[in-house]
């Protein structure tokens, strides 16, 4: 073996070792995390209940709680102010011609509000409340919808699931590759595809960079 | 050598004007380009002054600039910037567009990749910042990012597009702006990062696992649900970009590609992976994200992204200076693949001849291409079509608008319409 062949196989023994666990098919090398680690971590709720914390608030506190905390943005029974977002109403308006997509009208379950509250909300002093706060907030927020009627009903994991979302069946999963199916095709025109072209909607204004005014709603 | 082109090549190929997309390929032919209506310099009314000896400019006889650390674009560039919609009681919530208008090619400059934040852009500490992997494991596992710098990577060309894009396109009324400011939550670079296979490999997923849950680290722990299936498949844990570590802007450390798949998905600042036997139902996955169609029931998990294309240039602002043979260029991308074809009209889609595709013509990536146009200086309406490998033919707005009404706010597709009056303006129109 000349010694410059050595030094090829010197190198390859000295990458082996650095690479280690590589041989073994894993490089392994995420820590494992115990179930106190993750607890602080994992904050979702879903709605068959996994991950609700332990806690209870009626409407009646919520509304307090909102007044001080959420109000300044979506208004004082969840109208919303300037752009942000309507919480309560439209009920029946998702076939008309300017649908209301609300928590009552159209969000599908009651743990999304809270799963959100808890991750997002208050805007800019994200995951304050406590968890008797986001029962409460979650309950006053069901009572604006009038999901819950009772403002003494006492909302907490064990209650949790007897509220239902009107709009609950109102979702299905993306049907598209049938739905759709004439957007697959192998005849689309080519000549002769329209007896006139009506062009439509000229609009007047030209904004061309839009500034704050203009921008979207607060999603 | 090449053909040269002649006077023949000036046959129409399909009505408006439009010829054969060979002649691109021709010696000899000079396209004229539509250009900006008011360029950003002359906005300032400023005109350049002209040097009294061109072949001898000051920058040929004396030092130039030293060097830099990081290099910025030529001040002379500084209109081209992304434009801001963010709502101005709070500044981090809302987006910025790419400026497609201004860009050649098909990659975006990190810089002028499209943002949309519900929170602002967190700023992360990377020797602070984790990648828990947990819920239905064998081993739940917690990743540093020094950690998976040192994983083998992948890289891939990839558009992203938020699914809200375009969605002026339901309005009434045609929307006018610059092309960018309208189409623009979407742009294209090249991901470099650690398959996401090989992680979950390595907590051992749980036969149960068929949906994970992936949050990000803003001040909204941004959270959505993603099928199990995709992750394994072709989805990374980015940490470069455009071979760059990504920008604070765009998920630095860490954010998940779904390739093809609608942005929200992929996931900037990405702490937290759940593996789960069910959606979360997040807010972005319920509320928003999904599409009231006419019947008043809505569509959810509309992940892939439906072909599309448009023009870039003639576009939306810009003006044609007389009659001329123009170079019709634009941009098609596909959630589902490759483009297979794009076609053009210049006779609002009575007519339509295929353009040029410039490789390269990658799967979930920009497609460039090119056509030749002849304008007599007649009103004239502009469109580009898609269609991808899987036969998917990007619709006509009527088309989509009667398959979906006007209340699905997300993911329109639709071809786009540029109406060039006599003076040769090029606004939008419906046709």
């Amino acid at each position: 073996m000349s010694k410059s062949a050595k030094a090829v196989c010197t190198l390859i023994a000295a990458i082996s070792i650095l690479a280690g666990p590589a041989t073994a098919g894993k490089l392994g090398l995420g820590q494992s995390a115990t179930p106190v680690e993750i607890a602080a971590w994992d904050i979702d709720i879903r709605p068959d209940g996994q991950g609700l914390p332990k806690g209870n608030g009626t409407a009646a506190q919520g509304e307090e709680i909102f007044q001080t905390r959420c109000a300044m943005c979506h208004g004082e029974f969840g109208e919303g102010k300037d752009k942000w977002p309507v919480l309560a109403g439209g009920a029946g308006t998702l076939k008309e011609d300017r649908p209301d997509k609300t928590i009552g009208s159209y969000w599908p379950y009651a743990s999304t509000i809270m799963d959100y509250v808890r991750h997002a909300m208050p805007f800019g002093n994200a995951q304050s409340l406590t968890n008797d706060d986001l029962y409460a907030v979650t309950a006053y927020l069901l009572q604006l919808n009038d999901i819950i009627k009772d403002p003494n009903f006492a909302l907490n994991e064990k209650t949790f699931l007897s509220v239902k979302l009107p709009n609950e069946g109102g979702f299905y999963e993306d049907d598209r590759d049938t739905s759709e199916k004439q957007f697959w095709r192998k005849d689309a025109c080519m000549k002769d595809c329209k007896k006139s072209v009506e062009v439509t909607g000229h609009a007047s204004v030209v904004d061309v960079t839009p500034d704050g005014k203009s921008g979207p709603k607060v999603d | 050598m090449r053909e040269t082109f002649s006077t023949d090549d000036l046959q129409p190929a399909a009505g408006g004007g439009l010829l054969h997309r060979r002649v691109l390929l021709k010696a000899g032919l000079i396209l004229a380009s539509a250009g900006a209506a008011q360029p950003a310099l002359a906005a300032a009314g400023k005109k350049p002054a002209v040097e009294s000896d061109l072949a001898h400019p000051s920058w040929t006889r004396e030092p130039g600039q030293p060097f830099t650390n990081y290099g910025l674009p030529s001040k002379h560039e500084a209109a081209v910037m992304r434009s801001v919609g963010a709502n101005h009681d709070v500044p981090g919530n809302g987006v910025s567009w790419t400026p497609l208008e201004s860009l050649e090619g098909i990659l975006t400059p990190a810089g002028l990749h499209f943002e949309r934040h519900h929170n602002g852009v967190p700023a992360i500490d990377p020797a602070q910042h984790r990648l828990v992997i947990h819920g239905l494991v064998k081993q739940p596992l917690m990743f540093t990012v020094e950690s998976l710098l040192r994983y083998p990577m992948t890289s891939h060309l990839i558009f992203v597009e938020c699914g809200g894009n375009s969605n002026a396109g339901w309005h009434q009324e045609p929307i006018q702006r610059p092309v960018g400011s309208f189409h623009g939550l979407v742009s294209c670079s090249e991901w470099t990062g650690v398959p996401l296979s090989i992680l979950l490999d390595e907590a051992g997923l749980d036969p149960k696992a068929l949906w994970a849950v992936a949050e990000g680290a803003d001040a909204m722990l941004m959270n959505v649900s993603i099928p199990v299936e995709k992750l394994m498949k072709d989805c990374i844990v980015a940490l470069y970009q455009n071979g760059e570590r990504i920008r604070p802007e765009n998920g630095y450390p860490l954010r998940l590609i779904a390739p093809g798949w609608e942005g929200v998905l992929n996931v900037k600042w990405l702490r937290r992976i759940q593996l789960t036997d069910q959606p979360v139902m997040a807010r972005n996955e319920t509320a928003k994200y999904t599409e009231l169609l006419p019947s008043g029931r809505s569509r959810m998990f509309t992940f892939v992204v439906d072909a599309k294309s448009l023009l870039t240039s003639p576009s939306c602002g810009q003006s044609l200076s007389g009659p001329s043979v123009y170079e019709l260029k634009g941009l098609a991308w596909s959630g589902r693949g490759r483009i297979a074809m794009v076609e053009v009209s210049a006779d609002g889609g009575a007519s339509w001849t295929r353009a040029q595709l410039q490789d390269p013509v990658l799967p979930r990536c920009f497609t460039r291409f090119r056509a030749a146009w002849k304008w007599d200086g007649q009103p004239a309406v502009l469109k580009s079509r898609a269609t991808d490998e899987t036969g998917y033919v990007q619709p006509e707005r009527a088309a989509l608008v009667a398959e979906r009404g006007r209340h699905g706010y997300f993911h329109y597709n639709a071809i786009v319409s540029w109406g060039v009056d006599a003076e040769g303006k090029v606004s939008h129109v419906y046709a």
